[in-house]
């Protein structure tokens, strides 16, 4: 069989991490190559790479059975490698047949005028070819997410005749927001195309990527460490080569995790959001971290932000010492006593053109302030005392925030919350795009506020790190609490157990 | 996200199929400027009986004639999610070049009726200098066309030593003045202006990209819109519309000078807003625009019918524009207002 997409050890680095290490796979003619791996495996830098948004630092991309380099998306589009993500690019405000075209209108042009007829023909003919039974113009808006899918698909085949090479389609988590009746035509549809296209399938569900691919690789680390065909594969042997590495009880701080907890401090009952997740319940000590695992659309997002007072819960109880608390805003969830450090350090974290310790401050500035009125002195004071605690590397407290690492605007985050004294933290990958000297400081800081009291709901950015900090687990798989685990030291649950859960 | 209204319906892939299933649901938000025209209209003919007939309706119609003109190029530019703010500077401007042009009592040319091609050109190069300004040197929008439109003014305030410049060409006066089939002849222009802004709208890549880059100008340039060509075209139109209403403008009123357009810039953006075209880009039509400005003038055109003084009038049109803009947006998925 021809290869009609070649990866040769293509190596990807960003600051302080190697997202991807001399990495070598292919995709023939004709078929269906399953992706998988752990978030933050480096499958989507390896998609981003694909789709022309990154390039690559070392080793050679063939496409087409050439050398091949994209400087865009729509310069991967137009040579016949396309994608499909959950983010979907599709422009609400056009129409179906627009969208298929769009940037490619000159075909229908006559005159300066386009000819919509001839456009909302030639769309009819892509969307036969997904069966997506709508009239080409309407307007995206008017679809729900299941059909624009299908629009963007038939964008991806609508090259099919208007260009000389093969057609490489990736579907970035394709299922995770679709019914089972929408899944199942998907399959079907996938069948069918496979003799007009190649497709890259990425999933977290192992079943479905079994059921469809003919062959699998598994990432971990930015590494191909397997490759088979699917017929030969087992779910838990996939499963095995994900997690691979043995935990190391030192990295996390594990014998720090404490033994007896304090009182309770947050009990939650019944918490529902719409569409997200339903019926969620536990009860928090103080000192205690709970950790929370599940795959992207599990709801385990949602649960952090409605914490954070970011989305209003649509129904159950959250009590802190026992009195009720609404969240139906951030305002609420700080004077309740949650800090809520969000994944998207750089947008919602810090404030990016103020200083450290107005960062620091921006939370506790009643504190620091008497009629109004700032007290800088204090504020520099409190702050060069958490600078030195936490190792915070500022030449001073008056730094800009963003000239800051990473991992040290993240300790300002978390220390934001240490100096308001919340009393529960909810930590939202916590150590996100941090390098590996950064994380341990960070794990250290999240032992010694579990030590002074503070109850921690922790969302890791791997499996390892969520069992190897949390006391207690909860796995959470389409919006529903699976499985439940202990994870005292010396008997933590395994990878494998809550993958299992987890998919 | 709006809520999707339709379902996917695919269909088995065995069988072929290619029906028409799509019930498009009628969007209320987007009539709703037709039903407020509507129900202004009632009201006024209750308290004024003058309001409903024909000599008041053509009153109304040739009073809308220039601000059409001007908010065919506002809508696209407010489509886009930009803003310009240089109407009056342009319009008064191309005013002047137009009185200048043609048979008048300062400069020894005339043009006739070729004076307005000069106009609307001026106009057009004017939104390209907004244009590749607010691109290239990646200047807000609002900021450029501020800037701009008060060095038009400043212009056409001195080119002139502040002086106005009177038009003496009876010919060209007919462009707003005369009649033909019975209706002034700035109402047949506007509907002329009107034509050609629908037809950019439906009919162009250009009003396709101006709706894609309004809607989510990433994605756009990921499809390979060409976003800063498609923006500079932009002003240019909005320039050339303007430079259009310049030489309407100095055929009304026989002359040419600085403060000829002193008002213009908030009706366009009144009645853009109005019309139901939101500020943040994506949704609206020049047709929605055209309803804005006859809301806009029915409104002034009644409250004069009605005796209300003419700063209570103001006060009116200021009120109007803050509630269109707040029965406009979803307020739900608005975190961060500026």
């Amino acid at each position: 069989m021809e290869s009609i997409l070649e990866l040769e050890s293509v190596t990807k680095e960003f600051p302080g991490v190697r997202a991807l290490d001399s990495v070598s796979m292919h995709v023939d003619r004709n078929e269906v190559v399953g992706l998988i791996g752990e978030n933050g495996a480096g499958k989507s830098t390896l998609v981003k790479i694909l789709a022309g948004i990154h390039r690559i630092d070392a080793g050679t991309m063939k496409f087409g059975g050439e050398q091949a380099s994209f400087r865009s998306p729509r310069d991967a589009f137009d040579r016949g490698l396309t994608m499909v993500f959950q983010e979907q690019s599709i422009i609400q405000t056009l129409t179906v047949a627009e969208n298929i075209f769009l940037g490619r209108e000159r075909e229908f042009l006559r005159f300066g005028i386009i000819d919509k007829r001839a456009m909302n023909a030639a769309a009819k003919v892509e969307l036969a070819k997904v069966h997506l039974d709508c009239d080409p113009a309407t307007k995206c808006a008017n679809l729900d997410f299941a059909a624009r899918q299908m629009v963007e698909i038939a964008k991806a085949l609508s090259l099919d005749g208007r260009i000389d090479s093969d057609i490489v389609i990736l579907l970035d988590e394709p299922t995770s927001v679709l019914e089972r009746r929408e899944i199942d035509l998907l399959f079907e549809i996938i069948k069918e195309l496979k003799n007009k296209a190649s497709i890259i399938f990425i999933s977290h569900r192992l079943d479905e990527v079994l059921q469809v691919s003919d062959r699998v690789y598994v990432l971990r680390d930015g590494a191909v460490v397997h490759e088979t065909a699917s017929k030969d594969a087992t779910i838990t042997g996939l499963h095995e080569h994900m997690v691979g590495r043995q935990l190391d009880h030192r990295y996390y701080r594990e014998n720090k995790q404490r033994q007896s907890l304090g009182k309770p401090v947050l009990s939650i009952r019944n918490l529902s959001i719409d569409g997200e997740f339903r019926n969620l319940s536990f009860d928090l000590s103080e000192g205690e971290i709970l950790g929370i695992a599940g795959v992207v659309g599990s709801g385990r997002e949602a649960f952090a932000r409605c914490l954070g007072g970011l989305l209003p819960p649509s129904g159950g109880e959250i009590l802190i010492d026992g009195r009720a608390v609404r969240l139906n805003h951030p305002h609420q969830a700080v004077n309740a006593g949650f800090g809520f450090v969000p994944s998207e350090r750089k947008s919602e974290g810090i404030v990016i053109g103020l200083s450290v310790s107005e960062n620091m401050t921006l939370a506790a500035g009643k504190r620091f302030s008497k009629f109004g009125f700032i007290s800088f002195e204090r504020e520099r004071a409190e702050c060069q005392r958490w600078i030195d605690r936490l190792r915070i590397r500022t030449p001073s407290t008056k730094t800009p925030m963003q000239s800051l690492s990473g991992g040290n605007q993240q300790k300002v985050v978390l220390s934001k919350w240490q100096i308001f004294g919340s009393k529960v933290a909810v930590l939202d990958h916590p150590t996100r795009g941090i390098d590996v000297g950064a994380k341990e400081d960070v794990y250290e800081l999240i032992r010694e506020m579990a030590e002074q009291g503070v109850a921690i709901i922790l969302l890791g950015d791997t499996l390892e790190e969520v069992i190897g900090l949390s006391n207690v687990i909860l796995v959470l798989k389409d919006g529903e609490v699976s499985a439940r685990f202990e994870a005292p030291v010396g008997a933590k649950p395994d990878q494998i157990d809550l993958i299992s859960k987890m998919v | 996200m709006r809520k999707p209204r339709i379902p996917a319906r695919l269909s088995r892939p065995t069988k072929n199929v290619l029906a028409f299933d799509t019930v498009e649901s009628i969007n209320w938000r987007a009539l709703a400027p037709i039903g407020v025209f509507f129900l202004l209209c009632v009201v006024i003919a209750i308290f004024s009986p003058n309001f409903l007939s024909v000599s008041n309706a053509i009153r109304i119609l040739n009073a809308s004639a220039i601000p059409v003109v001007l908010v065919m190029g506002a809508t696209f530019v407010i489509l886009m999610g930009s803003i310009d703010l240089s109407v009056e500077g342009i319009v008064a401007l191309c005013a002047v070049v137009t009185a200048s042009l043609v048979l008048n009592d300062t400069f020894a040319s005339d043009l006739g009726l070729w004076a307005i091609p000069f106009a609307v050109l001026a106009g057009g190069i004017i939104g390209g200098i907004n244009g590749s300004t607010h691109v290239y040197l990646k200047v807000p929008s609002f900021m450029v066309t501020l800037g701009i439109g008060f060095v038009c003014l400043g212009i056409a305030t001195a080119a002139l030593g502040g002086f106005p410049v009177r038009i003496s060409d009876r010919g060209f006066r007919a462009l707003t003045l005369g009649r033909t089939l019975g209706l002034p002849n700035g109402i047949w222009v506007a509907a002329a202006a009107v034509a050609v802004a629908m037809i950019v709208q439906e009919r162009t890549r250009l009003g396709r990209y101006v709706y894609a880059i309004g809607t989510d100008e990433t994605t756009a340039r990921q499809s390979g819109v060409p976003i800063e060509r498609t923006r500079v075209l932009v002003f240019v139109l909005a320039g050339l519309f303007s430079g259009l209403a310049g030489a309407m403008a100095a055929a009304q009123l026989g002359q040419g000078h600085a403060l000829i357009a002193s008002g213009r810039l908030f009706t366009t953006i009144t009645a853009v807003v109005v019309g139901g075209t939101a500020l943040s880009g994506g949704v609206g039509s020049v047709l929605n625009s055209v309803v804005g400005v006859l809301i806009v003038i029915v409104l002034t055109n009644g409250m004069v019918l009605m005796g209300v003084p003419p700063f209570v009038q103001q006060g009116v049109q200021g009120f109007l524009i803050i509630v269109a803009v707040t029965l406009a947006l979803d307020r739900r998925q608005l975190l961060v207002v500026k």
